[in-house]
């Protein structure tokens, strides 16, 4: 604290005392959680509980040390917010576990936990190794390559593998545990290469236009970024059966465009080359009209007979119902009745037993985590972190809204998971990644500014 | 288990639940209401130590934030210390800006007798300070636009 004391403007405080008290009660809260579902199904506390909570609480603990060492300006709120959405996924997947139907079977909390250990280091290694977030700078083209790659792995034959319907997966032939979804982490690669490249292009894509109407047109050959990536995500979409990955590439591309050139044609146009290469490939493509048709009428009855037709939305919807307000509480709902809970649809499941009010919370946790980010983006100090850290929020946001929209049947429903809730590794290890990156770039926005490097400013004679 | 404790668990959970975003948001109060209560909560945050030195340096009309008014960093804001700010292209500069128009070390702002001095530090297309060049070190008054290559920037209270 002496540098704090020297300097006789205040300085941005760390914070790290808050950090430790909302950390603390995050983990609280989990525990609370698990406390509760226990109550509820056996009428006690549940024996896993300390070791869930303890073994929660050492991993944060870990985490928050390693931020503290490494990235000690970083944003004070966004590991305890991160916390309590992980936290109360894991208590989901247990809760879920815990009844006999199918659903219960194939959630397995043990995994969850374990994988959350594995994002944790990732999140610490991303810290201790990557000290200074510019170097991703240099990797611009590198991460472009890396991320189409990782988006395209599961097509090559022999690895690619395809599961309920979306061939997304990767693994090692003949061994079935073995699988990670690829795209997952192409997203990173991805806003990585967006950032850098649009930091060196964006001048031309701001400035030469002609105005129609009362929007500025890009020239006609200025639109061959767009277009591309515009091919890219409908290939995701056509080859791999993977609408959610499709929308959130695409998606992301445009906003950060948004970001970089400040010009509200480039979403005006984006939206209606989406939503017109949609409707496209839902006159062409089987799979894709099936989501459309669930999605227009899900109340249907032939519809909600057919295999992979809307049984699990309208079980989701249903679920939403019964926990009304203020919810049927930990424990006391059905969710496992829902198709997949722990997945797609845990947001349901949550939606059921802690109700509106409770989905309310959740979403503000997730609202905050994105304002931090974005905040962090305002603070940054070069155009670079301002576009990787705006990028990376939006990703995030983004992706909430695309599974909320699509289990509450505000959009057509895509198989994307809830970030840091649903169970599955890859996202989970991504997210956590996307985090450090965050952290990373908060801790640097929010160092005070560095010495300069002549220090004759101080000595220099001046004259009026 | 009664259906009545559980109930209380329920609403229980549910309050804790909305006390931890309710705390997280008091956490960022200052971003989230803007600057104008940051100079108080921010000496208050410093903690004891810094009062004393704090208090009896900082006058009125001393400038404490440098703000990007225009260009593509616009929004940003830098809180001013003892430090001088340099602003250019270069990687290490406070104020790192993409510009073809901007030098790698374009210029610099430090403070003298709690003013805010400009100076160019020998770039190619010139500083500004309202819509005189700067041809030597200039003091800044609070709210009078920089021009450098198409960042705009001023100092505010």
């Amino acid at each position: 604290m002496s540098e704090v004391a020297v300097s006789p403007v205040p300085m941005p405080a760390k914070r790290r005392g808050a950090q430790l008290l909302m950390l603390a009660l995050a983990v609280a809260i989990v525990m609370g959680a698990y406390a509760n579902v226990g109550l509820a199904i056996d009428g006690q506390i549940p024996s896993g509980m300390l070791t869930y909570g303890l073994s929660l609480g050492g991993l944060m603990l870990a985490a928050y040390l390693v931020l503290a060492k490494f990235a000690p300006w970083a944003d004070p709120l966004i590991l305890p917010l991160v916390t309590v959405v992980n936290g109360l996924g894991l208590v989901m997947i247990y809760r879920l576990s815990e009844s006999d139907s199918g659903t219960g079977r194939l959630s397995s909390p043990n995994n969850q936990l374990l994988w959350t250990l594995v994002g944790i280091v990732l999140f610490s290694l991303t810290l201790i190794f990557l000290r200074d977030h510019r170097a991703l700078q240099r990797l611009t083209y590198t991460a472009g390559a890396v991320g189409l790659f990782l988006l395209v792995s599961p097509l090559i034959p022999f690895i690619g593998r395809e599961l309920n319907g979306a061939r997304i997966w990767i693994g090692v032939p003949g061994v079935q545990a073995a699988q990670i979804q690829p795209a997952e982490f192409a997203k990173l690669a991805l806003v990585v290469f967006f950032a850098g490249y649009l930091v060196a292009k964006r001048d031309v894509l701001a400035l030469a236009s002609r105005r129609l109407l009362f929007i500025d047109l890009p020239r006609a050959r200025d639109l061959g970024p767009v277009l591309i990536i515009w091919g890219v995500s409908l290939g995701v979409l056509v080859m791999q059966k993977d609408l959610g990955s499709s929308l959130l590439l695409f998606g992301t591309f445009i906003a950060m465009l948004y970001i970089a050139t400040q010009r509200s044609s480039w979403v005006i146009i984006g939206v209606l080359l989406f939503v017109g290469g949609a409707i496209l490939a839902g006159m062409v493509f089987d799979h894709v009209y099936q989501r459309f048709e669930v999605f227009l009428n899900p109340a249907d009855d032939e519809l909600f007979r057919r295999v992979g037709g809307s049984e699990q939305l309208m079980q989701g919807l249903f679920a939403l119902g019964s926990g009304g307000i203020l919810g049927t509480g930990l424990g006391q709902g059905h969710p496992e009745l829902i198709p997949l809970a722990f997945s797609d649809f845990i947001f349901s499941a949550i939606g059921e037993e802690l109700g509106l009010t409770g989905l309310m919370a959740l979403l503000m946790v997730y609202a905050l985590i994105v304002e931090r980010g974005l905040r962090t983006a305002l603070a940054a100090r070069d155009p670079f972190s301002k576009l990787l850290a705006g990028g990376l929020s939006f990703i995030l946001a983004w992706q909430v809204f695309i599974i909320v929209g699509g289990v509450t049947n505000l959009i057509p429903l895509t198989g994307l998971v809830t970030p840091f809730m649903s169970q599955g590794g890859s996202a989970l290890l991504a997210n956590w990644i996307l985090i450090a990156l965050l952290v990373r770039m908060s801790d640097a926005a929010r160092r005070p500014p560095p010495q300069a490097i002549q220090n004759e400013g101080l000595t220099q004679v001046f004259q009026r | 288990m009664s259906e009545l404790t559980l109930l209380l668990i329920r609403l229980a959970f549910l309050a804790v639940l909305w006390f931890f975003v309710i705390a997280a948001v008091g956490v960022i109060r200052t971003d989230l209401f803007g600057s104008r209560t940051a100079p108080a909560a921010g000496a208050r945050k410093t903690g004891k130590p810094a009062k004393p030195v704090a208090k009896p340096k900082s006058k009125k009309g001393e400038p404490r934030q440098l703000i990007v008014t225009g260009g593509p960093l616009q929004g940003t804001t830098i809180n001013l210390t003892e430090q001088p700010i340099t602003i250019g292209r270069a990687n290490d500069a406070t104020l790192v800006v993409t510009d073809d128009y901007a030098s790698s070390r374009h210029a610099r702002l430090f403070p003298q007798d709690g003013q805010w001095i400009v100076e160019d530090l020998g770039s190619t297309n010139g500083t500004y300070l309202d819509r005189s060049k700067v041809t030597r070190p200039t003091p800044v008054p609070l709210g009078v636009p920089i021009r450098v290559g198409k960042t705009v920037i001023e100092l505010r209270k």
